[in-house]
């Protein structure tokens, strides 16, 4: 156990140096370098070719890829040229923001799912069953950033009930049950898609299952239907569950940056949208860092917790 | 798996592979999803290719006197947008770049995976690894996410949005391709082909591209759908498709300005974007179903 933990931490080494590399590549790629993104239309060639220097833009690319690491490993991702401010301290009080959200959206996605996809399972072919699963698939089809503009419309403008737009009201004390308020209508939108497709996995996952046939004397013994399905059939069902939820959150992160945007919730894909469009690399490659991180770990969890809830899974 | 079972020398359209093929053709029309699919898919289709004759406005006129005109309304079926434009007409030629540019990078990372997935399940070893572990380093970053980036990095617009959704389907596919290979090339036939002297080339392009093209074919139908969501999430956000072109994300994008004043011109686009994206989704599982021989019995 403690050594399969190893390898597997071990073998995230390749993928944070590949992920490192594609990043800093990336960098390169573009037209111009930070320099000139740092003086401006009006940097001489002198002024120029003194802060290169002062950068290390002048020395190879394997020598400026190892110091660039070098500072990332450090906490230094460099400074915005756009907004003068050091890239971490910018995107971190914003990715704080997104994992409020994500947080919230995966749990709202996962609770509303999970218990979609069971009921569903339970009720194959009824019209419980049928239902749960059209909706599941056309809500698994929305285009975030349309539903997100559907709620607005019928929440916060029709009916008024909740805000749409920002984190906390610009006026009042802010506090938890404004940032909840707040929180609402973007979760909702996050949650949707990621939460349709687990109902839709999780369905399939307990039906395989209650077709087995330790199902069958569970049934036999004359056990309630209840008991069956929470008691037998969802602790075997439980791994493929997770593996799928944890596999959502990765495409909760991308759905996140169209709520963010739509609702105004200052979150680090608001912030990755608006440096793409004013080009700031520098952000950009930070934001990206960020989120492939947040990523790599979330796999990880989602792996161990699995390694945790079903034992024929871990190694001998 | 039934093309699987073909033997050396039968030529895809023998009489054997046409009477797999009705028997495809068949069960894909009995499936009523499928064919759903399908009419909303040629429905959208040939809107689009048949805009000039059918669209009753110019999509990029506008009237400043009809603006934000509520459905219904007499000349205008789905009302107007913010600059007086016919909804309804921009939505028809819309459909010609928003579904051109959901199904070319699907189609273009389609074709790169193949190769990629080819060379990779058949040759194993080292170049294997080394496709594989690039690839890999793909998956840690969320699709939509790369996507933004790659387009941060070479600039907003059309081209550069299809090229950006391109790359990051490649290592998805390239997988669905390695994978097939793999379970293809240790099968007997491959070496009956080869016991009777067929080379790489051969083997390759004649025996295993026809069995890895089924399962990438199916896979990548179920991509399109999500492509156009993807996609016309791009140009609602401004990196792609760039107004006044009528596009599907790009209407939701510009009428979402408005939206306090006239709901309609944000949400209408969106019901047809989620429309067609089901419809790509119907024919991609209809295609897994009809192709899978155990779920057509």
């Amino acid at each position: 156990m403690t050594s399969y933990v190893a390898q597997r931490l071990f073998g995230l080494v390749p993928v944070l140096f590949g992920i490192s590399v594609v990043i800093f590549l990336g960098m390169k790629l573009i037209p111009g370098d930070v320099a000139r993104a740092l003086l401006g239309p009006m940097g001489t060639a002198e002024s120029l070719a003194q802060l290169r220097g002062a950068l290390g833009l002048d020395q190879p690319l394997h020598m400026q890829y190892a110091k660039w690491l070098w500072r990332a490993l450090h906490g230094d991702l460099g400074l915005s040229p756009i907004v003068h401010q050091p890239v971490v301290e910018l995107l971190l009080p914003k990715f704080g923001n997104t994992l409020i959200l994500a947080g919230a959206s995966f749990v709202l996605a996962a609770t509303a799912g999970i218990a979609a996809g069971v009921l569903a399972a339970a009720r194959e072919r009824t019209a419980i069953d049928r239902v749960t699963m059209s909706a599941s698939l056309v809500v698994g089809n929305m285009p975030p950033f349309w539903l997100g503009l559907v709620l607005i419309v019928v929440f916060a403008i029709d009916l008024r009930w909740l805000p749409s737009l920002g984190m906390y009201s610009t006026r009042g004390a802010g506090g938890l049950a404004d940032l909840l308020s707040h929180l609402v209508l973007p979760a909702v939108t996050t949650a949707a898609a990621p939460g349709a497709i687990i109902a839709r996995m999780t369905r399939a996952s307990v039906l395989e299952i209650l077709g087995h046939e330790y199902i069958m004397v569970a049934r036999a013994k004359g056990l309630a239907e209840r008991v069956v399905i929470s008691a037998h059939a969802l602790r075997v069902a439980w791994p493929p569950i997770v593996t799928i939820a944890g596999l959502q959150l990765g495409y909760l992160l991308g759905g996140a940056v169209f709520t963010e945007e739509v609702f105004g919730w200052p979150g680090l894909g608001r912030q990755l949208v608006s440096s793409v469009i004013a080009r700031d690399v520098q952000v950009v490659q930070g934001a990206a860092l960020f989120i492939a991180l947040s990523f790599v770990v979330v796999n990880l969890v989602v792996d161990l917790l699995n390694l945790y809830l079903d034992p024929r899974a871990r190694p001998a | 798996m039934a093309t699987v079972l073909a033997m050396e020398g039968t030529r895809p359209l023998s009489r054997r592979g046409a009477g797999r093929f009705t028997a495809f053709l068949r069960a894909f029309i009995r499936d009523r999803q499928a064919l759903a699919g399908l009419v909303i898919v040629a429905i959208a289709g040939g809107a689009a290719a048949a805009a000039p004759l059918i669209s009753a406005w110019d999509p990029l006129k506008s009237v400043e006197v009809d603006r934000l005109s509520p459905p219904g309304t007499p000349g205008y079926l789905l009302g107007t947008d913010e600059q007086g434009r016919d909804i309804l007409s921009r939505l028809i030629w819309g459909g010609r770049i928003s579904l051109l540019v959901g199904i070319v990078p699907t189609v273009a990372a389609g074709l790169v995976a193949l190769f990629l997935g080819l060379v990779a399940g058949y040759r194993e070893g080292m170049l294997d690894h080394l496709i594989m572990r690039v690839l890999d380093v793909f998956f840690a970053f969320p699709l939509v996410l790369l996507a933004i980036a790659i387009v941060g990095v070479i600039g907003p617009g059309v081209g550069n949005q299809m090229f950006a959704l391109a790359v990051v389907l490649v290592p998805y596919s390239t997988r669905v391709v390695r994978t097939a290979t793999l379970s293809v090339k240790h099968l007997e036939f491959i070496e009956a082909v080869r016991a009777l002297g067929a080379g790489n080339g051969r083997v390759l392009w004649r025996h295993l591209v026809p069995n890895v093209l089924p399962p990438l074919l199916v896979y990548t139908s179920t991509l399109v759908g999500l492509m156009i969501v993807a996609s016309s999430g791009l140009s609602f956000l401004g990196l792609g498709v760039q107004p006044p072109t009528p596009d599907w994300g790009v209407m939701v994008g510009s009428g979402r300005l408005v939206i306090y004043r006239a709901a309609h011109v944000a949400t209408i686009p969106g019901v047809i974007i989620v429309v067609v994206a089901l419809g790509f989704n119907f024919i991609g599982d209809g295609l897994r179903e009809a192709l899978d021989p155990r779920a057509r019995q």
